[in-house]
């Protein structure tokens, strides 16, 4: 290394000239030492406070990023309670309607059958028969006691059969009425079991209504738990997001898989349509072909999915009247079958030219001919090629139902994300200022290892300098100056230069 | 302004799709079969390497396949050529109408007194540079022999930018026997004559490597 020409001091030496510069620098940065110091402490203090500003705003939009997040996640948990309290709503009323709207038939039902049961009962109250009238009126003539006389004893025994013969037409009255009341309680066995199985019938509803209540109530609890807006609702909700979100994203992975194999069955074919050398941006057209019609697919699915009202991705189609709604599904599947319908043809289609691409290529490079071939099988390979073009539209349809599940959840998953990213950010920036906050305070010790020389002949300057003022203090102490007159050396001796002692100690010796 | 943005980026679109097979996405191929002398005996081989060629082929590209004989600067040597349709099945009917047109000349081929390498080279890139492929392979099916009539001037200078230059089946010759230098020599000369033209050379003697013949 060179030094510059104007820079030789002493032309004739380069060592020399380059001590001298080092001499020169030396005193100069000693010179400079306390304003170069400030000003370095400076500079680090000020990178330390606007890495510190920095990390606060940064800070300060996280927290404000995670109040949004638990608004978007209350707002979305609040929608979809209310969803689901909806749906229960409308099971409850469809149950009601279905189940309950005979109720007064059957409470007519149940009140005909217990009057009837009543005039039953009624009936069946047993009436014990009326004694024949004459029997008191012969009572007096059976109380005579037997005699001899043939004549008494003939009119006797008469009256004896006549009461026989009554007692049994009376018995035999007795056993019909008796007859008829039993027959009475036997009708009444098939109104008692109709009644039974109406109320179990009724039992059976109320229960499952209060079932349904129960369902109700748990929502609704959680409803109230949301719009509480508490941190508990929120983790939660939050949790349930993320767990969402990953099933959602393996089922779309799956999808997505399922698109591919679509793709692959229909993109070969469409080079017969569109050409298979004609490029779009860097792309085939036949590949973009291709894949246009799977994307086209998957709207109709959507669409379909929407008008079902099974997802609710576009509330407009969700708040379209049910007439054209329904007519909305009809098109969309009238779409959808079209398309799934040209797949077939269309994979079909590969399954020929295949054939067609293998029949050559043994032609040109085997010299075999493509009959050489078995191609009895051939019809599964091209009935099952087919069978998955048609299928797989409509299969690719539900992507609806996790793909609305992942954009809701994703919302989530970004702003917790995000958050933890702008808190990682914080701390970086944190760290940085530490980092030149130090980085200044070792710039002054590196300052000071530069100029040490200075500083240590300083040192030996000031070390003479201490044992005058310790001299000093021995001369105070023998003039018995007041306390605090002694405290205001002590601290002098410490940072005022030596002529302002010795000032100090003229005006104490007065 | 909103239908002028749309306009814009429908012209884009357009401007972007190329409405033609010949548009720096085909290849062509370019493959030049020595008649002289006893090489005619060859040409079974060459038979086997246009056929591995067109089953490499796709839509949209090109083969040509030319005779090298006393004067090969000529579209009269071109045998066969192709540019494939854009739809797959009409291209695959193209490659069986190809490959009985080359059958047909093998069975009649007659050999031809000189060797003109260099002429078929340049026709070679006249054709290939006229089709603007993106890739532009020259398959030389010789010996590389060069032997020129009397009078016929072929020191020039080879412009192969983007090409590659695939000499296949270099036979030895007696010679070569005699003093394998001569073959070395033959070789070095013609890789330096393509490399200095701005061409990738490469040899491929082993008709199994056939799979490195067609890259891209």
């Amino acid at each position: 290394m060179q030094l510059p020409d104007f820079m030789m001091i002493i032309s004739s030496s380069y060592g020399l000239s380059l001590l001298i510069w080092a001499v020169i620098s030396i005193i100069l940065l000693y010179m400079a030492r306390k304003p170069a110091h400030e000003a370095i402490l400076s500079v680090s203090k000020i990178i330390f406070h606007a890495f510190r500003l920095f990390s606060s705003s940064i800070l300060m939009a996280e927290k404000k990023l995670k109040e949004r997040n638990k608004e978007v996640l209350l707002a979305s948990g609040r929608a979809a309670s209310e969803r689901i309290l909806e749906r229960e709503f409308e099971r409850i009323d469809a149950f009601v309607k279905k189940d309950l709207s005979h109720f007064p038939t059957l409470q007519r039902e149940i009140t005909d059958s217990v009057v009837r049961l009543d005039e039953d009962y009624q009936k069946s109250a047993e009436i014990p028969p009326a004694p024949p009238g004459w029997t008191k009126a012969i009572e007096p003539i059976a109380s005579i006691p037997p005699s001899e006389d043939s004549m008494v004893a003939e009119i006797l025994k008469s009256i004896k059969d006549a009461l026989d013969k009554g007692q049994e037409k009376a018995l035999a009255s007795y056993r019909k009425s008796s007859e008829k009341r039993h027959n009475y309680l036997k009708d009444m066995v098939p109104t008692l079991r109709h009644i039974n199985k109406s109320v179990a019938g009724l039992d059976k509803n109320v229960q499952t209504l209060l079932e349904r209540s129960a369902t109700v109530d748990r929502h609704m609890d959680e409803y109230a738990q949301i719009n509480k807006q508490n941190d508990t609702a929120a983790q939660m909700l939050s949790s349930s997001s993320l767990t969402q979100f990953f099933i959602a994203g393996f089922v779309l992975a799956i999808a997505v898989g399922g698109a591919f194999i679509n793709f692959n069955l229909i993109s070969r074919p469409m080079q017969e349509m569109v050409g298979g050398s004609v490029y779009m941006m860097g792309f085939k057209v036949a590949d973009i072909a291709a894949l246009v019609i799977i994307l086209v697919e998957v709207s109709m699915g959507l669409f379909l999915m929407e008008s079902l009202r099974i997802t609710r991705l576009f509330p407009v189609i969700g708040a379209l009247d049910d007439k054209v709604r329904v007519r909305m599904i009809i098109v969309s599947f009238v779409f959808l079958f079209l398309l799934a319908s040209v797949e077939a043809g269309l994979a079909y289609m590969r399954e020929l030219l295949s054939a067609d691409d293998a029949a050559l290529v043994a032609g040109l490079l085997g010299g075999a001919s493509s009959e050489g071939i078995d191609a009895s099988g051939r019809w599964i390979t091209t009935a099952a090629q087919m069978g998955m073009g048609f299928i797989l539209p409509f299969a690719l349809t539900f992507i609806a139902i996790p793909l609305e599940s992942f954009i809701h959840s994703s919302r989530t998953v970004m702003g917790v994300v995000m958050a933890a990213l702008l808190r990682f950010l914080a701390m970086f920036f944190r760290f940085l200022g530490n980092i030149s906050r130090y980085a200044g305070k070792s710039l002054v010790h590196i300052y000071d290892l530069v100029i040490f020389l200075p500083l240590w002949l300083e040192g030996l300057v000031l070390n003479t300098t201490d044992k005058g003022t310790k001299e000093t203090e021995n001369v105070i102490s023998s003039v018995e100056v007041a306390p605090i007159k002694k405290k205001a050396v002590r601290n002098t001796k410490k940072s005022v230069a030596k002529d302002e002692v010795i000032a100090v100690i003229e005006e104490v010796k007065e | 302004m909103r239908s002028l943005i749309i306009s814009v980026i429908m012209v884009l679109g357009f401007s972007a799709c190329s409405t033609g097979p010949h548009k720096a996405h085909n290849k062509g191929v370019y493959m030049l079969v020595d008649t002289s002398g006893t090489y005619t005996k060859e040409l079974k081989k060459a038979q086997q390497i246009i056929n591995y060629t067109l089953s490499q082929l796709n839509a949209g590209d090109s083969f040509v396949v030319a005779s090298i004989d006393t004067g090969s600067f000529s579209e009269k040597d071109i045998i066969a050529k192709i540019t494939f349709d854009d739809r797959p099945s009409k291209a695959n009917q193209q490659k069986r109408a190809f490959q009985k047109k080359i059958e047909q000349y093998i069975q009649g081929v007659k050999s031809s007194p000189y060797t003109d390498i260099t002429g078929g080279i340049l026709q070679a890139t006249e054709y290939l540079n006229e089709r603007d492929t993106r890739t532009k392979t020259i398959m030389i099916f010789s010996d590389l022999k060069q032997e020129l009539k009397k009078g016929y001037v072929r020191d020039i200078p080879f412009s192969l930018g983007n090409y590659e230059v695939v000499a296949l089946n270099v036979t030895k010759l007696r010679s070569d026997n005699i003093d394998p230098r001569e073959y070395m020599d033959r070789l070095e000369l013609w890789k330096k004559r393509i490399e200095g033209g701005g061409g990738k050379w490469d040899v491929i003697n082993d008709l199994e490597r056939l799979d490195k013949l067609i890259k891209g």
